[in-house]
């Protein structure tokens, strides 16, 4: 019976991780892209260009599969709190519960009012008006993101609540609980991340055009605008990184212990490991390489700074190291990637060879995915890290998990993982057949025939009835 | 009962209105859907969807409200349900994703046109029976173990379990159908409205069916109907259930537009109200009543404050939206 529990318990989470993993890439580029999108329709109304507005209507598109694939996978994230981690969501919820509610609520009036327009408004409302939209869909997205963190980040640095006689988290603060201590830093990283994949993605699709034609004038456009946003936004992310890093260091220093390999506790300055093979038997990294004292620089700012490592707390309050030592370094190393393209391109610039520099193109095509890698390590990262643990300190990952059978688990597993491949699989193809198609001038909106989501009623229609039958264009 | 607020009960009046929603709101467009093979390929499938591609997303949204409001309000029956009905709840998420997808996909892959119109269908009828049997696993009550579930991972399957599940596929199909009655023309409306005479019937005999055997499951089912004198009350469901059966079968005669789909609506109203009516206060029925599963007052507070500006706007947007698209449908889309 033990182990069957603790199957299930394992199932359960490769099953909460797997969808959460697949869901995470969709917010991540909507996020950005809605953004993006704004500025796009921003400078066509400040300049007047065409290109601007050809992009514009190129990557609406490619948002519009994009967003719906974020809202099918989202619709089961809010069932698994319930299916398969019954016991956290009993505990939990009178503290997450309003603010995941708050979230559906936001997200929806969001969708409703604005996305609508957005996607189909183009012709039928004015050119300020779909500015509106535009803008509003791109900050529903960031206060989607808003509410979600909070309540991620609530798990982590928990705070602001009490703890009731059923055995219940109940609220005492509602301002400590939202505004609790690590969610600024994950807010504000996880949106920067957001920007640096989609510029990611933009700069590859702007690259792939560019090799096939340099005179591409919106292949132009969307290359120089996503080499911007790297030379810019990583070196900003990588500020934002460490500032998190040091909240982490506070609230989670276990965490921070695993992401650097930290075993043994370093009372005169410990070295920062860039790579090595942990080995949580034997408590040590092996083949390490090490740079001497330059974690307690990062970390502490100071050379000969103390630092604590596993050995000073129990084995039972360790979470898995490898996966957190590797998944650290894969999303630095993007990091640093990130940041070398952009100064590449900057130099790119000065040369006047931005547009020229095959070499150059082939690189930022082959980022192109790394911003999603990124994030899924950065999220691996953080959530592996606060093992073993869902709130931090408080409720143990073993004890949150719902009664389940082993079976069950493993059949819904199976399911979730051949439909999702399958129906994203095809949604990716499609974005990726939509960004196979170069830019050009006159660019088309979305198809007619679409069909449009709720969201897709527009206020100018509805004045008259029978223009909604009319083929478009 | 106290005489100030009892939040317990606003919420649970929430929640219920949420469910309710979604069930009149995506039954017609599961329904649709589950239609949607019996339509022929081209103008008439077009069409149905067409019908309902402005709407559906919307529609599915008060699931997740409705999901969300029960985490939130009722941690604690939300954490003795959704194991309790593990596979049926998870077959329903699968299944509305592969429909959901299906309106975004179909048209942007004509090549695959035909497999994504089965993806429709199928999802569609996945999403009905898991929903259907999820009902009936609650109705007929849940093994509960300290504050957790108690029960085994196939206890929610029974010939009950599977009755409501059928009805509730035969329930939608009919909300389908007199859906399109409503909203198209031609060949498409011929079509459902002989759908919507079988599908009324066989609707009609489900909820006889139901009706009969719930008394049975639980003798506090029994009690809340049959007590005197509040039976007076009570026996008024089914004598509107008879009086509305008459109508709607008068109305698709007289070839009415609107009416059947209206008159169909009354009818899920109904056993939703007689559903009430078993279960009431409960929320894991027989086992844990509104208030022991209820929230701490700050956080069903807390959450009324934003329920309360926003659902009236959903609301007043879900209205605009279905009188924008009012009126016969064609096939070429909105655009």
């Amino acid at each position: 019976m033990a182990l069957t529990s603790l199957d299930a318990l394992v199932l359960a989470r490769a099953q909460f991780g797997f969808t959460v993993a697949f869901h995470i890439v969709f917010p991540a580029f909507s996020i950005g892209l809605a953004s993006y999108l704004a500025v796009l329709e921003g400078l066509w109304l400040a300049t007047k260009r065409e290109v601007y507005i050809n992009l514009f209507k190129y990557w609406l598109k490619i948002f519009a599969v994009a967003f719906a694939m974020g809202v099918v996978s989202g619709i089961v994230m809010s069932y698994q709190f319930g299916t398969n981690w019954s016991v956290y969501s009993d505990k939990t919820g009178p503290v997450l519960g309003p603010m995941m509610a708050y979230e559906v609520l936001s997200a929806f009036f969001l969708e409703a009012g604005f996305l609508g327009v957005m996607l189909f408004g183009m012709n039928k409302v004015g050119r300020g008006l779909h500015f509106v939209a535009t803008l509003m869909v791109a900050v529903g997205t960031c206060f989607s993101a808003f509410w979600i963190l909070s309540v991620n980040s609530w798990m982590q640095t928990p705070q602001g609540y009490a703890i009731s006689a059923q055995g219940q988290f109940v609220p005492a603060d509602w301002w400590a609980i939202v505004f609790n201590p690590s969610f600024p830093y994950r807010l504000v990283h996880m949106v920067l991340a957001a920007y640096l994949t989609t510029a990611l993605v933009v700069g590859a699709v702007g690259a792939r055009h560019l090799l096939r034609d340099r005179a591409n004038a919106g292949a132009r456009t969307m290359f120089s605008m996503a080499m911007w946003m790297l030379a810019c936004v990583a070196p900003l992310q990588i500020l934002a990184g460490d500032a998190h890093g040091l909240n982490t260091l506070e609230h989670q220093p276990t965490k921070v212990m695993a992401m650097e390999g930290h075993f043994r506790s370093h009372p005169d300055g410990a070295p920062l490991v860039l790579f090595g093979l942990p080995d949580e038997q034997a408590g040590t990294v092996r083949y390490a390489l090490e740079i001497p004292k330059l974690s307690s620089l990062i970390l502490k700012h100071g050379l000969d700074a103390p630092l604590k490592g596993l050995d000073s707390v129990p084995r039972a309050e360790w979470p898995p190291v490898p996966i957190v030592f590797w998944s650290f370094r894969v999303m630095v190393a993007i990091g640093f990637a990130m940041l070398g393209l952009g100064l590449w391109s900057l130099w790119a610039r000065v040369k006047g060879r931005l547009y020229a520099m095959a070499w150059l193109h082939r690189a930022a095509i082959a980022m192109g995915p790394a911003g999603f890698v990124a994030v899924l390590a950065g999220w691996i990262t953080t959530e592996v890290g606060r093992q073993p643990y869902t709130v931090y300190g408080l409720l143990r990952t073993a004890d949150s998990v719902s009664p389940l059978q082993a079976p069950a688990v493993a059949a819904s597993l199976v399911a979730f993982v051949l439909v999702y491949f399958a129906v994203f699989g095809m949604g990716v193809l499609y974005i990726l057949r939509l960004m196979a198609q170069a830019p050009h001038a006159g660019e088309p909106g979305l198809q007619p025939g679409l069909p449009i989501r709720t969201a897709g009623v527009t206020p100018a229609p509805a004045v008259d009835p029978d223009r909604r039958l009319q083929p478009a264009e | 009962m106290h005489l100030s607020l009892d939040l317990s009960v606003v919420w649970a009046f929430v929640i219920a209105f949420a469910v309710f929603a979604y069930v009149v709101m995506d039954g017609f467009d599961l329904g649709v859907g589950l239609l949607f093979r019996g339509l022929r390929p081209g103008e008439e499938r077009d069409t149905a969807m067409n019908s309902i591609a402005p709407v559906w997303d919307g529609n599915e949204t008060w699931l997740i409200l409705g999901g969300g409001s029960l985490f939130a309000a009722f941690p604690l029956a939300y954490a003795i349900i959704l194991p309790a009905l593990y596979a049926p709840i998870i077959a329903m998420l699968l299944g509305l994703i592969f429909r959901g997808v299906a309106f975004e996909f179909r048209w942007r892959d004509p090549g695959h046109r035909a497999a994504w119109d089965v993806a429709f269908t199928g999802g569609s009828l996945v999403a009905a029976l898991g929903q259907g049997i999820t009902l009936g696993a609650l109705l007929q009550g849940i093994s509960v173990a300290g504050r957790g579930y108690g029960g085994g991972w196939w206890d929610w399957l029974t010939p009950f379990s599977l009755l409501t599940g059928m009805s509730l596929v035969l329930g939608y199909a009919l909300l389908g159908a007199t859906w399109l009655v409503m909203r198209t023309e031609g060949t498409t409306r011929i079509h459902a409205r002989r759908m919507a005479f079988r599908f009324g019937v066989a609707t009609i005999a489900c909820i006889g069916l139901v009706s009969a055997a719930t008394p049975f499951l639980n003798a506090a089912y029994a009690g809340r109907w049959f007590t005197w004198p509040s039976v007076l009350l009570t026996a008024q469901v089914p004598l509107f259930v008879v009086v509305g059966t008459a109508l709607f079968f008068r109305a698709l005669a007289r070839d009415a537009e609107r009416a059947p789909f209206l008159l169909a609506l009354g009818l899920f109203a109904l056993s939703y109200a007689g559903l009430g009516i078993s279960i009431f206060p409960d929320i894991v029925p027989g086992r844990v009543t509104i208030w022991e599963a209820a929230s701490p007052r700050s956080s069903q507070i807390f959450m009324l404050v934003g329920a309360s500006v926003l659902i009236p706007v959903i609301l007043a947007y879900t209205a605009y939206a279905y009188w924008v698209f009012r009126g016969k449908v064609g096939q070429e889309g909105y655009h």
